[in-house]
């Protein structure tokens, strides 16, 4: 691969996800609305589509304020962390053969690596804004997400043995015969499960919950920082939807008739439907019960997982 | 890759010196993770993408966020950072620093004696960590196991509640 | 774990169900006849106006939005001499319509009354004065009202008596 193909990969990458990102305010607010019975936005061009323009503008032309009690620094780097360490996820996402940005050996660790400094936006954003709910926000942040990291990384350990790689392209190779969602269906679940709790979407949205904590860690924030929370959101959404095709749904792979970039985004958007979906039709669980049910319940599963898959795979080894 | 280590080398001192040197604690911390991530860098440059990305998922990622966990709940201001300063008196700090700058010098001795061989840089697979950790290494990583076993169970006795905290009516009938 | 699947299933399948919004500006929604909007000023069926200035509607208004004035004229008919409902405070509570005595007051279902400046707002009586009965149509109050306004005379009204001739010793 040139160069020149190489950066024409990293911008092609770089175009469509933020499109997308920006396309999802769109996307939710339609599929929220029609399972709510409404209509949602549908005036602003085609089937509403440039509601997409209308909120950027909006956000731009909101006043960028810095609260005089706020520590300035670490207020603006905050929204940039989000955004920063999920679009290094994608770094490692092979999209289809060969449009993939960097084919690292070490992918999935990296994704592991890059979504646990995701944290950090939400701890710092809420510990800079002095404010108590997001001080509460923050904290409660921070605890869930360093919770359901453990059971992120155990979950896809399972499809670790059965690839014997963390590369992510070795991944999808070896789902050619079967997807790993039918060889490890628990490991697929919990991992979507830690997902949204990575992202921090509803029904999980606990840091944020808009009827205790008035929207959690961005209390404080306005104007492009929020809107740079707004599409780190969106890109979490769109990771984690991606990394699930990746590593249990066979990535690329699927009938000839389509090529294999359609593929991935196909699948892809089915989870990105099913998030918002869970939005729309789940309630948010109190805080507590949330940690509880990850140590209590999830924690014991991924290890039982772990313990099974690992038998089964030397028992057909020997 | 040499450039990238000595980039990277170059950042983590200065982060470092910038993590001893802040009042803000926050802030400490965060020159910290500047600091693990050009030492993960270093590690990339190496040759050990392993160990790289596990310095970031283990310190970057969880240790260092439970360490600004804990301080932002702490709510330092500024009548503590005037304590500190008042700790922070030249018999207290003076001998630890002559210590470490004698080990300085002693590094810095070592650093400027000619190679005796050069060294060699090979990429360590997580395939050959796993096989020197759980071949090699397996009685260090059971004792290592027992040790976190302890302080799991010693942090559950702790934090067990014996005392039950009673409604005032309930208090006589029980 | 099932209930959640079930309640995910059956959110998913409202994506079938009919959709409930109103496409406003395009789609009007038909509102009821007691429906609490606009505040208007009726007329009699002969074109007079209902209100006579009794002050009952400024007194019943919990936000104090209406003003008026009454005064008189040559016939002794009572009448507003300015009448003015700011709507920018009006809460459509609808209580001046049930405290007028003549009907005058009503609240019509209407609610389209925006306006770019609040001043706009400001509804003076050739505003709110509508050429129309409103709810209550044949009704007249100086038909009915024991008072010789120019409408009718005294005594002469439906289900009135004649004046008790004070000169007259008979019953």
């Amino acid at each position: 691969m040139t160069v020149m193909q190489h950066i024409w990969i990293v911008l092609g990458v770089l175009f469509v996800l933020l499109n997308i990102a920006a396309g999802l305010i769109w996307v939710e607010r339609r599929l929220l609305a029609m399972w709510q019975d409404r209509l949602g936005p549908n005036r602003a061009g085609p089937l509403g589509i440039f509601i997409v323009l209308a909120d950027t503008l909006k956000l731009f032309f909101k006043e960028d304020w810095i609260p005089p009690f706020a520590d300035k620094w670490v207020f603006i780097l905050a929204p940039a962390i989000v955004v920063g360490s999920v679009l290094m996820s994608f770094v490692i996402i092979p999209f289809a053969p060969g449009i993939v940005v960097a084919d690292l050996n070490i992918g999935l660790l990296f994704f592991l690596a890059m979504s646990s400094l995701g944290v950090y936006s939400i701890v710092l954003g809420g510990w800079a804004s002095n404010n108590k709910y997001a001080l509460l926000g923050a904290l409660r942040g921070a605890s869930q997400m360093i919770a359901y990291e453990v059971f992120m990384g155990l979950s896809v350990m399972g499809v670790v043995m059965l690839s014997r790689s963390f590369n992510l392209i070795d991944i999808v190779a070896a789902q050619e015969n079967v997807w790993f969602v039918v060889t490890q269906p628990v490991g697929f679940v919990i991992f979507f499960i830690a997902g949204i709790a990575e992202t921090h979407r509803l029904p999980f949205d606990i840091p944020e919950a808009e009827s205790e904590l008035i929207a959690g860690f961005h209390a404080e924030y306005s104007g492009m920082k929020f809107g740079m929370f707004f599409i780190g959101e969106y890109m979490g959404i769109t990771l984690i939807s991606a990394m699930t095709v990746t590593m249990f749904f066979g990535g690329w792979l699927g009938p000839a008739f389509l090529p294999p970039v359609l593929w991935f985004f196909l699948k892809t958007f089915f989870f990105i439907g099913l998030f918002i979906l869970l939005r729309a039709s789940l309630p948010r669980p109190r805080y507590d019960q949330l940690i509880e049910y990850g140590w209590k319940i999830l924690l014991p599963l991924v290890l039982v997982n772990l313990l099974v898959t690992g038998a089964i795979a030397l028992w057909l080894k020997s | 890759m040499s450039l990238l280590f000595y980039i990277s080398s170059i950042v983590a001192i200065l982060a470092t010196i910038m993590v001893i040197t802040r009042h803000q604690p926050i802030h400490a911390l965060l020159y910290l993770v500047v600091s693990f991530m050009a030492i993960s860098m270093i590690f990339l440059s190496l040759g050990a993408p392993f160990s790289a990305v596990l310095e970031v998922i283990v310190y970057a990622g969880a240790i260092i966020v439970l360490f600004i966990f804990v301080v932002m709940m702490l709510n330092l201001d500024k009548e503590t950072a005037l304590q500190e300063k008042k700790w922070l008196q030249p018999k207290v700090w003076i001998g630890p620093s002559i210590l470490a700058l004698v080990l300085l010098i002693e590094m810095i001795l070592l650093l400027l004696e000619p190679p005796s061989e050069k060294m060699l840089v090979t990429v360590v697979t997580p395939r050959q960590v796993a096989l020197s950790l759980y071949g090699e290494y397996i009685i260090a990583v059971e004792l290592g196991g027992f040790l976190l076993m302890t302080g799991i169970v010693g942090a559950a006795h702790i934090g067990k509640h014996t005392k039950r905290n009673l409604h005032r009516f309930l208090q006589n009938n029980h | 774990m099932l209930s959640h699947l079930r309640t995910m299933w059956l959110v998913f399948l409202h994506l079938f169900h009919k959709r409930e919004t109103i496409q406003y500006p395009e789609e009007k929604i038909q509102l009821h006849p007691r429906w609490r909007g606009r505040i208007v000023l009726t007329k009699d069926p002969d074109g007079g106006e209902r209100c006579v200035g009794c002050y009952l509607c400024a007194a019943a208004c919990p936000v104090d939005c209406i003003a008026l004035q009454a005064t008189e004229d040559e016939d002794g008919r009572r009448y507003p001499e300015f009448f003015r409902i700011n709507f920018s405070r009006c809460i459509f509570c609808g209580y001046c319509e049930e405290a007028c005595p003549t009907y005058a007051i009503q609240l019509i279902p209407d609610f389209e009354m925006a306006e770019y400046k609040r001043q706009d707002l400001v509804f003076e009586k050739e505003d709110l004065l509508i050429d129309s009965q409103g709810k209550y149509p044949g009704y007249n109050f100086y038909k009915v009202a024991g008072l010789d306004a120019g409408v009718k005379e005294k005594g002469k009204g439906d289900n009135e008596e004649e004046p008790v001739d004070i000169k007259s010793l008979l019953p």
